[in-house]
C-alpha cells in the first residue's frame, strides 16, 4: 500500500482538532507569523512557485504561476476567491479540510493573499455543506479574535477580511468565472475570456480564484517547505518541456464500489489499482472493477485494464481521460450497465448546463434524450453516432463553448462509447431487436427520469 | 494600415478601428452568421454561430500561425495580420451543429410564425444547416405569454441569444427581461407583476433574431413578405429618428428603426413606433372644403381649382398672416413662404404650433424621446428666418391676428392629434379669410373658409431638420389618401411651377438662396447632413 503520513489530514480524529488551539498546537500560524514579519508578497510567490504546487480544483494549473498573472503594481483592490464549491459528483475532498482543519484552511488563505496583496477574500461555499459553514464561521470568528484576520493582522501591516459566502447550490458556479458572477450577485454565466480574472475578475478588479485543497497545501508548504512538497509526486517529464511535474500530497476521494471508501491522502501518481486494492481494500464483494472514474465524473472512464494508470495530473489524459480533475475516484463494479452510468452522467450534465452557449445547452439536453430513448428499449446504432459526435465536438476545448463544463459533459460519453461501444451495442440490439438499424429521425420520447 | 486577410483575401482596415472578425469579414464582403451579437448591444460570444478559425501572420515572415481551435467572431478583434477562415469544412460543420442544435426544441412553426420571411434562423438554417432532421422529432406545441402591454413571447421559438434581455439592461435601463431556469429549459421572462413596460420595449421585438418576441401592434396583420420599405424620418418628436416605414398597397402596417449612428442608433421608441395609427383614421380630412357665404356649409372644390381661388381670396381680403407648421417640410415651409409673399408681399410669417409634452426622456443607452413633438422646428425657423428679418413665433402670430393686425390667414397644421382649444381659435373668427391646412378637424379648421386636407408623415416627401441640426431627406412611403394633394404639390401649383413637384429642385433653389443650407445642394446621404458643420466651415 503506498501511504504517506498524513499532512492535509492530520487533524482528523483529533478530539476539538478544527479548533484555533489544536491547530496551533500542530504548529499552525507559526510560518504565518514568520513570512509576515520576515518576507515580502514576492518570496511567498516564489516560495509557492519553487514547490511546484499545481492547483487542486480539477485544472492544475501552476497556482504561484497564476499568481504572478496579476498585474503588477495595481492601486487595488484586488480580489482573492476561494472556491469551495464542490459539486464535482464524487468529490468531497474540500468539506473534509473545512470541517476537520478550517484553520489550516484560513492560514494558506491568508498566506494567499499577503503573496497576491490581496486585502479582501471570499469563501465561495457550495450550499449543501451545513456543517462546513459553521466550521468555517467558528475558525473565522476565532481567527479574528486572535488578529489573525482583520486590520494590522499579528501588529503587522497587513490586513485582510476574510467573507463566507453561500452558494445557491449550482454547479456552474464552481467554474472561476460563474463563481465571480454568482459573487457580484448575478446569474452564474461564466463570462467569455480574455479577459481572465487575474486581470479583470471579481468586480472587475484583478482576482485570483484557489481552490480549498490549494489552500491547504499553501500553509503546508509554509510550514514544512519546498523540499518537502517536491520530495512526494511525481517529478516532471524531462522529455516533455510542457509537464510542471505534479508534486505534493492529494486528497483522493474514493467511493463507488469498494470495501472502504473516503478521503485518502497519498502522494500524487498513486494508481488507481493501488488506491482501490490498498486505501479501499479492494472492489466490494469480492467483484471485478470493470471501470473508474478517475477525477469526479467529468473526467471521463478507466478501463478495467487502464487501471494501472496513475493519478497525478498527466497520468489519466494519456490513456484518454480528460485529466486528474478532483481526484475523486469511483469504482464502477461489473455487474453495472454502462448504460446506465453515462444516462446517469447525461442527466447530470442536461441539469446543470448553465444554457448559456447554444453546443453545450442543446447537446446536454439532447444526449440525455438519446440516452432515455436506448435504456426505454427504443435506441439506434445510430444514436451511438450522434452521441460521439456530440462528445467530440462540445466543450472549450474543440472552441464551441465558453466554459470547460460541456467539456466534462462530452468527456464521459466520448470514453464510454470509445471504450464501451460494445456493450452500448448488445445493449440496443437485445433491446431494441426490431428498431436498432433505423437511421431516420424518430418520435421523441417524453423525458421522465430528468430532473 | 492594418491588413486583416478575410479567406485569402486582403482588406485594409482603418487604423483607429476597433472591428471584431465579423465587422472585419463585412468589409470583405463575407457575412459570418450571427445571432447573439448586436452592435449596439454587450458581447457574450452565447450563440457559437459565427465560430472561426482565426490566426495570425507574422508581419516579418509573412508566415501564418492558427489558432487550434474555433474562436467566436464577436469576441476576437481584427487586429493588422488576423487570418479569419470562414470557409473551411470545420466552420461549416460548426455552423451546421449550431443550427441543428437550435432547431432540436424548436417548433419550427414558420408558417403561422410572423417572423418567418426575415427569421434569421430560417435564413442560416438554408444557408448552414443540416440537410436532414438527426434529432428526435418533437411533437408540435406552442407556448405563448404576454410579457408585456406592446410584446407577446413565443416562448418555445426562443434560441436564447438574450440580445432583449441585454437590452433592458443596457439601453432602456429598465431590466424587466431575464433568463429564467437553467440547460435546455432556460426561457425568457420577466419577474411577476413588473412587465415589459417602457418606452423603448418594441426594439427586443427588432433585436430578436427569431419570432419568440412578437409585436402585438403587427401580430398576424401581414405577411413580411407582401410589405414594402421605404426609408423615412419619424415625425414623432424632434429627435428626428430614421426609420423604414414598412407598408403594402398605401396601408403602413409597421415602422422599424434604421441604423443611424447619428441620430438614433438602431434603437427607435414606442411613440415613434406605434405612431403612425392616425394616417389610416377614418376621420381624416379627405377634400378640400371652401365655406359657402350663404350658408355654414362647404363646397368640394377640386384642386385645380383650389389653386387659383385660395389666391384670389386671400389676395382681395387683403394683409395677410401665414403659420409655417414645423410639421412641414424645409421644401413646403419655404414654397408657402414664396406663395404667401407673391399674394401679399408683406405678408406676415411665423412658426406654427409647436407642440410639446413634458420633458426630454433619456436612457442609458443614450437615446432620447424630446418633448417637442414635432420634427421640423429648426429647419421651419431657419426657412422663415430667410424671409422675415424677426423670427416670429406662433404666440407672436396668435397676438398678430387678436390685434387684428390681419385680414386673412393661412395656418398649415398637420398635427397627428388635438393641437388648439376655442378660445384660442376664437379671433380667428373675425378675419375675412382663414385657409387651415390639418389632418383633422378642429376647432380652428371649423372656423376656416378654406378646409384644406394635410397629409401624414409617411406621406410627405422633403427634408427635416432635427433638434441636432442633422437634415434628413426621405420620400413618401404612401400616397396620402385618394383626393388629397400633399402640401408640396398645391404649393408648387399655387407658385405655377410646371410639372410634377420636384422637391429636389426646390432644395436646390434653398441651397442657393443661405449659405448656412448651402449643404443641402446635392444629394443628401442617407444617414443626413449636420447643418452646423457647413456653418462653421463658411465662418
Amino acid at each position: 500500500m503506498v501511504t504517506s503520513q498524513p499532512v492535509l489530514l492530520e487533524a482528523v480524529g483529533v478530539p476539538d482538532g478544527h479548533s484555533l488551539q489544536s491547530y496551533r498546537s500542530r504548529g499552525g500560524y507559526a510560518p504565518l507569523e514568520r513570512i509576515l514579519k520576515e518576507k515580502q508578497p514576492v518570496d511567498v510567490i516564489d516560495l509557492v512557485k519553487a514547490s511546484g504546487l499545481r492547483g487542486r480544483g480539477g485544472a492544475g494549473f501552476p497556482t504561484g504561476l497564476k499568481w504572478t498573472f496579476l498585474p503588477k503594481d495595481h492601486p487595488g483592490p484586488i480580489y482573492l476567491c476561494i472556491n469551495a464549491d464542490e459539486s464535482e459528483p464524487g468529490t468531497f475532498n474540500n468539506r473534509i479540510l473545512m470541517e476537520d482543519d478550517p484553520h489550516q484552511v484560513i492560514e494558506g488563505i491568508i498566506l494567499s493573499a499577503y503573496a497576491t496583496r490581496a486585502t479582501t477574500a471570499y469563501l465561495y461555499l457550495r450550499y449543501e455543506y451545513p456543517q462546513s459553514w459553521d466550521r468555517l464561521q467558528a475558525a473565522i470568528d476565532e481567527a479574528y479574535a486572535a488578529g489573525l484576520l482583520g486590520k494590522n493582522i499579528l501588529g503587522g501591516s497587513f490586513s485582510l477580511d476574510l467573507y463566507l459566502h453561500r452558494g445557491a447550490a449550482a454547479y456552474i458556479c464552481g467554474e472561476e468565472t460563474g463563481l465571480i458572477e454568482s459573487l457580484e450577485g448575478k446569474r452564474a454565466w461564466p463570462r467569455i475570456k480574455p479577459p481572465f480574472p487575474a486581470i479583470e475578475g471579481l468586480f472587475r478588479k484583478p482576482t485570483v480564484v484557489n481552490n480549498i485543497e490549494t489552500m491547504a497545501c499553501v500553509a503546508q508548504i509554509a510550514r514544512r517547505g519546498v523540499d518537502w512538497f517536491r520530495s512526494i509526486g511525481v517529478p516532471a517529464d524531462p522529455n516533455n518541456p510542457r509537464d510542471p511535474g505534479s508534486y505534493g500530497p492529494k486528497l483522493y476521494c474514493l467511493s463507488g464500489h469498494v470495501e472502504r471508501p473516503g478521503c485518502y491522502e497519498a502522494p500524487l501518481g498513486i494508481t488507481a489499482r493501488q488506491l482501490i486494492e490498498g486505501q479501499g481494500g479492494g472492489v466490494w464483494k469480492g467483484r471485478k472493477a470493470k471501470a473508474v472514474i478517475p477525477g469526479g465524473i467529468s473526467m471521463g472512464l478507466l478501463t478495467e485494464a487502464e487501471l494501472d494508470t496513475p493519478l497525478d495530473f498527466a497520468g489519466p489524459g494519456k490513456v484518454g481521460c480528460l485529466g486528474l480533475g478532483t481526484a475523486a475516484v469511483v469504482v464502477i463494479d461489473d455487474t453495472v450497465s454502462i448504460v446506465d452510468f453515462l444516462h446517469n452522467s447525461c442527466r447530470f450534465f442536461a441539469h446543470e448546463s448553465c444554457g448559456q452557449c447554444t453546443p453545450c445547452r442543446e447537446g446536454t439536453a439532447w444526449s440525455l434524450r438519446m440516452l432515455e430513448r436506448i435504456r426505454a428499449g427504443k435506441g439506434r446504432l445510430k444514436d451511438l453516432e450522434l452521441l460521439a459526435e456530440i462528445g467530440n465536438t462540445m466543450g472549450m476545448m474543440p472552441g464551441s463553448t465558453i466554459c470547460g463544463l460541456a467539456d466534462g459533459a462530452a468527456w464521459p460519453i466520448k470514453n464510454a462509447i470509445k471504450k464501451f461501444r460494445g456493450e452500448f451495442e448488445d445493449y440496443i440490439k437485445h433491446s431494441n431487436p426490431n428498431g436498432w438499424m433505423v437511421t431516420d429521425a424518430v418520435r421523441a420520447l417524453p423525458v421522465i427520469n430528468g430532473h | 494600415m492594418p491588413t486583416v486577410i478575410v479567406d485569402g483575401k486582403e482588406i485594409e482596415i482603418g487604423a483607429q478601428e476597433r472591428l471584431n472578425c465579423i465587422e472585419a469579414a463585412r468589409l470583405a464582403g463575407v457575412e459570418i452568421p450571427h445571432y447573439c451579437w448586436h452592435p449596439g448591444l454587450s458581447v457574450v460570444a452565447s450563440c457559437r454561430m459565427c465560430l472561426v478559425e482565426t490566426g495570425s501572420r507574422d508581419p516579418a515572415t509573412g508566415k501564418v500561425t492558427m489558432v487550434p481551435k474555433l474562436v467566436p467572431g464577436c469576441q476576437t478583434p481584427a487586429r493588422d495580420g488576423t487570418v479569419i477562415v470562414t470557409d473551411s469544412q470545420l466552420v461549416k460543420d460548426s455552423r451546421a451543429r449550431v443550427e441543428e442544435a437550435l432547431l432540436i426544441d424548436h417548433p419550427i412553426d414558420c408558417s403561422i410564425c410572423d417572423k418567418a420571411g426575415e427569421c434569421l434562423l430560417q435564413d442560416y438554417h438554408f444557408e448552414h444547416g443540416q440537410p436532414e432532421r438527426r434529432a428526435d422529432i418533437n411533437p408540435f406545441h406552442s407556448q405563448r405569454r404576454d410579457v408585456g402591454p406592446t410584446v407577446t413571447l413565443f416562448v418555445d421559438r426562443c434560441i436564447m441569444c438574450t440580445r432583449c434581455v441585454r437590452f433592458t439592461r443596457e439601453v432602456s435601463g429598465t431590466s424587466e427581461l431575464m433568463v429564467a431556469n437553467r440547460g435546455a429549459k432556460e426561457e425568457i421572462d420577466v419577474f411577476p407583476g413588473f412587465p415589459l413596460d417602457n418606452k423603448l420595449s418594441g426594439n427586443v421585438v427588432d433585436l430578436c433574431p427569431v419570432g419568440a418576441l412578437g409585436d402585438k401592434d403587427f401580430l398576424y396583420q401581414q405577411r413580411v413578405w407582401f410589405l414594402k420599405r421605404e426609408a423615412n424620418v419619424c415625425g414623432g418628436c424632434s429627435a428626428g429618428c430614421s426609420i423604414v416605414t414598412e407598408h403594402n398597397q398605401d396601408t403602413v402596417y409597421r415602422l422599424k428603426p434604421r441604423e443611424n449612428p447619428h441620430v438614433n442608433k438602431w434603437w427607435i421608441c414606442d411613440d415613434g413606433r406605434y405612431g403612425w395609427h392616425h394616417l389610416h383614421d377614418p376621420s381624416r380630412l379627405l377634400a378640400a372644403g371652401r365655406l359657402v357665404s350663404s350658408a355654414a356649409e362647404r363646397e368640394t372644390v377640386e384642386w385645380p381649382a383650389v389653386v387659383t381661388r385660395i389666391r384670389d381670396d386671400l389676395k382681395s381680403a387683403g394683409r395677410l398672416a401665414v403659420a409655417v407648421s414645423p410639421m412641414l417640410t424645409l421644401e413646403e415651409a419655404w414654397m408657402l413662404c414664396a406663395v404667401a409673399r407673391s399674394i401679399d408681399p408683406r405678408a406676415y410669417l411665423a412658426v406654427g404650433h409647436v407642440p410639446t409634452s413634458g420633458t426630454d426622456q433619456s436612457f442609458p443607452g443614450g437615446f432620447t424621446i424630446r418633448a417637442e413633438k414635432c420634427p421640423n422646428r429648426i429647419g421651419v425657423e431657419a426657412i422663415v428666418g430667410l424671409f422675415e428679418t424677426d423670427l416670429h413665433r406662433w404666440h407672436n402670430f396668435l397676438d398678430h391676428i387678436r390685434q387684428g393686425q390681419a385680414d386673412a390667414a393661412w395656418v398649415t397644421a398637420a398635427y397627428p392629434g388635438s393641437w388648439i382649444d376655442d378660445s384660442t381659435a376664437e379671433p380667428f373668427g373675425k378675419l375675412r379669410s382663414l385657409v387651415v391646412q390639418d389632418l383633422f378637424e378642429s376647432p380652428l379648421s371649423r372656423l376656416a373658409t378654406w378646409q384644406l386636407p394635410a397629409t401624414g408623415f409617411a406621406e410627405r416627401t422633403g427634408t427635416w431638420v432635427n433638434v441636432a441640426h442633422r437634415a434628413q431627406t426621405f420620400a413618401a412611403a404612401v400616397r396620402a389618401p385618394a383626393g388629397v394633394w400633399p402640401e408640396g404639390r398645391l404649393l408648387w401649383n399655387m407658385l405655377g411651377r410646371r410639372g410634377l413637384y420636384d422637391p429636389a429642385a426646390v432644395r436646390r433653389q434653398i441651397a442657393e438662396s443661405a449659405v448656412s443650407l448651402a449643404v443641402l445642394a446635392g444629394d443628401v446621404p442617407p444617414n443626413g447632413v449636420d447643418l452646423r458643420v457647413n456653418q462653421i466651415a463658411s465662418a
